[in-house]
């Protein structure tokens, strides 16, 4: 790392577990609006010209994706250091890792096709920008390459710029399946055109205690976005975050799709649950003071915590520290701690198996907000 | 109501569709309707996004819809319906007009795309144009630019004549091959 560089380098090895003790980007707590948007991604579906798309390939055309996809990403010098992991021999913990980091989706983990076919076996691979974890490739997921660019706070417009650049790079040395028509061709045409995919992750506890996040969701609907959990689709919403991104992905520019995005849709969702956030200091402050000390404490004292009951805890203390209400907590602290109560990532750091996890998962809680004298 | 496909089982999917301004009716048995790839219970992403009567045609349409294959790598119409996956780049060309009803839905509208054109497929356009043209005059890329702002307005002024003359020949201008007749 050239000195003045703002992100550490951790000097994470070769394996997935060694990202553990890795700073990854999105989760800093920083950039645009971060009371609220917890990160931003920009996904980009692409496809090799000459090769068939996932659901015909066998295993020697997967196999020839591969080669030629890693040496093409290795060679494009998308990031200072690369991680390359193939799924297919990887363990179960270390996708379920790689799953939590939001570097690869959970389908690829498992090696799944959105019409449920496919296996563990297949081969398949994410390819990790270093230091950061910023930029992760999946090859051979439900298209031969998903560029994703993930980055704190609302910044859309950045997160593009990266994977516009990382695409170029890419395509220097390898043809995509292009149709002047239809633009980039994706295995499901949901997906043509672009191939693009802003998304967003929202705290909006505002809205839920409030009652309020219904309308909001309603109106995400009609104006045709997706409204998703943690961890993407299918996933339940905890903890009151949200994802929120665009369906469309044909007719329109990346820019006018990055724009409304940007500059329309999240605008407005922020400023309802900022509203949401006055009432609950106006005329609600007592009940949601309430609220929130009374989580900083129980994750300050608990001896057994699920994932679940972490995340919605850990939710409202986020609130109370955005709001200035918690005044010895960081906001990348709560969020790294998101991240590490997660069952893979507990794994690693306190390996303890499944029975002794909620403890494991309290001990972990409890030594990382101690300090504050409650 | 017996089926209209087989006229022995009872009909189960009815479904009614426009086309040339008359209105069809189609009833099928549920058996029928699933060797056309027209089944109500598909499930999946794609049948989420088909409206009654865009694709599930009269059944002479449809019969034809499921018999469709894609001659590069084999994936036939009916297979695409149940998983919602495209088997290769081909597959588009193949199942071009069946899938342009289902792309406008999915993508409020959107059939033409309008973004980022890979460099590969830029150059050579402009390769091939090279040969009858001089280095004169707006690049294919801003030819093409000032045909969607074109487009936009025709769209904007409701003039859909207008707008689908502008759309073929953005088509054509995109892709100088494309020159064969829409129906086989």
């Amino acid at each position: 790392m050239k000195p003045g560089d703002d992100i550490p380098d951790q000097s994470a090895g070769t394996r997935p577990q060694d990202l553990c003790a890795n700073r990854t980007e999105w989760l800093r707590g920083a950039g645009g609006s971060s009371d609220v948007v917890m990160s931003s991604r920009v996904r980009l579906a692409r496809n090799l010209a000459g090769f068939p798309f996932m659901p015909k390939a066998d295993r020697t055309a997967r196999e020839q994706i591969l080669r030629l996809c890693r040496r093409q990403i290795e060679s494009a010098r998308i990031a200072p250091r690369l991680m390359w992991i193939d799924l297919h021999t990887a363990s179960k913990a270390e996708r379920n890792l790689l799953v939590e980091r939001q570097l690869i989706s959970r389908p690829h983990a498992k090696g799944r096709l959105s019409n449920g076919s496919g296996s563990s076996g297949e081969p398949r691979a994410v390819a990790v920008g270093l230091p950061d974890e910023q930029i992760a490739i999946s090859v051979n997921e439900e298209d031969h390459l998903r560029i994703q660019v993930i980055r704190s706070g609302l910044d859309l417009s950045e997160a593009y710029r990266i994977a516009d650049r990382t695409d170029d790079a890419i395509e220097a040395g390898i043809e995509y399946a292009y149709s002047p028509r239809f633009g980039y061709l994706t295995a499901c045409p949901t997906n043509v055109g672009t191939g693009a995919r802003f998304s967003v992750m929202l705290h909006l506890p505002g809205l839920v205690m409030t009652g309020e996040f219904e309308k909001v969701k309603n109106a995400a609907d009609d104006m045709g976005l997706a409204v998703r959990g943690f961890y993407g689709e299918g996933s339940e919403a905890v903890g009151d975050f949200f994802q929120l991104s665009n369906q469309v992905t044909l007719g329109r520019t990346e820019q006018q799709l990055l724009e409304e995005m940007q500059d329309e849709v999240v605008p407005r969702v922020v400023e309802y649950e900022r509203g949401a956030r006055d009432i609950l200091l106006g005329k609600r402050r007592r009940r949601a003071e309430d609220e929130i000390f009374r989580a900083l404490g129980t994750l300050r004292s608990a001896r057994l915590l699920s994932v679940e009951e972490a995340m919605n805890l850990l939710s409202r203390v986020r609130l109370g520290v955005t709001l200035r209400l918690i005044d010895d907590v960081e906001l990348e602290a709560v969020g790294r701690l998101l991240l590490m109560i997660q069952n893979a990532h507990l794994e690693q750091i306190r390996p303890a198996g499944p029975a002794e996890r909620h403890a494991a998962r309290a001990d972990l809680v409890r030594e990382a907000l101690a300090g504050g004298g409650e | 109501m017996l089926c209209d496909r087989c006229g022995e089982r009872e009909a189960t999917v009815h479904d009614t569709g426009v086309s040339g301004g008359q209105v069809h009716e189609t009833h099928l048995c549920e058996q029928c309707a699933q060797e056309l790839g027209v089944s109500a219970a598909n499930g999946g992403v794609i049948s989420g996004l088909i409206t009654p009567g865009v694709l599930f045609a009269p059944v002479q349409g449809a019969a034809r819809a499921a018999s469709l294959r894609c001659e590069h790598c084999g994936l036939t119409f009916a297979e695409f319906r149940r998983s919602g996956l495209m088997g290769c780049a081909g597959c588009y060309e193949a199942f071009e007009h069946r899938l342009i009803p289902l792309l406008e839905r999915a993508h409020e509208g959107g059939i033409q795309h309008r973004g980022k054109v890979p460099r590969r497929a830029l150059s050579s356009s402009r390769m091939r144009r090279a040969g009858h043209d001089i280095d004169e005059g707006p690049s294919l890329a801003e030819r093409i630019e000032a045909l969607r702002r074109a487009l936009d307005e025709a769209v904007r002024a409701e003039a859909y004549e207008k707008a689908a003359r502008i759309r073929d020949e953005l088509y054509h201008l995109s892709d100088p091959e494309a020159g064969r007749e829409d129906e086989p």
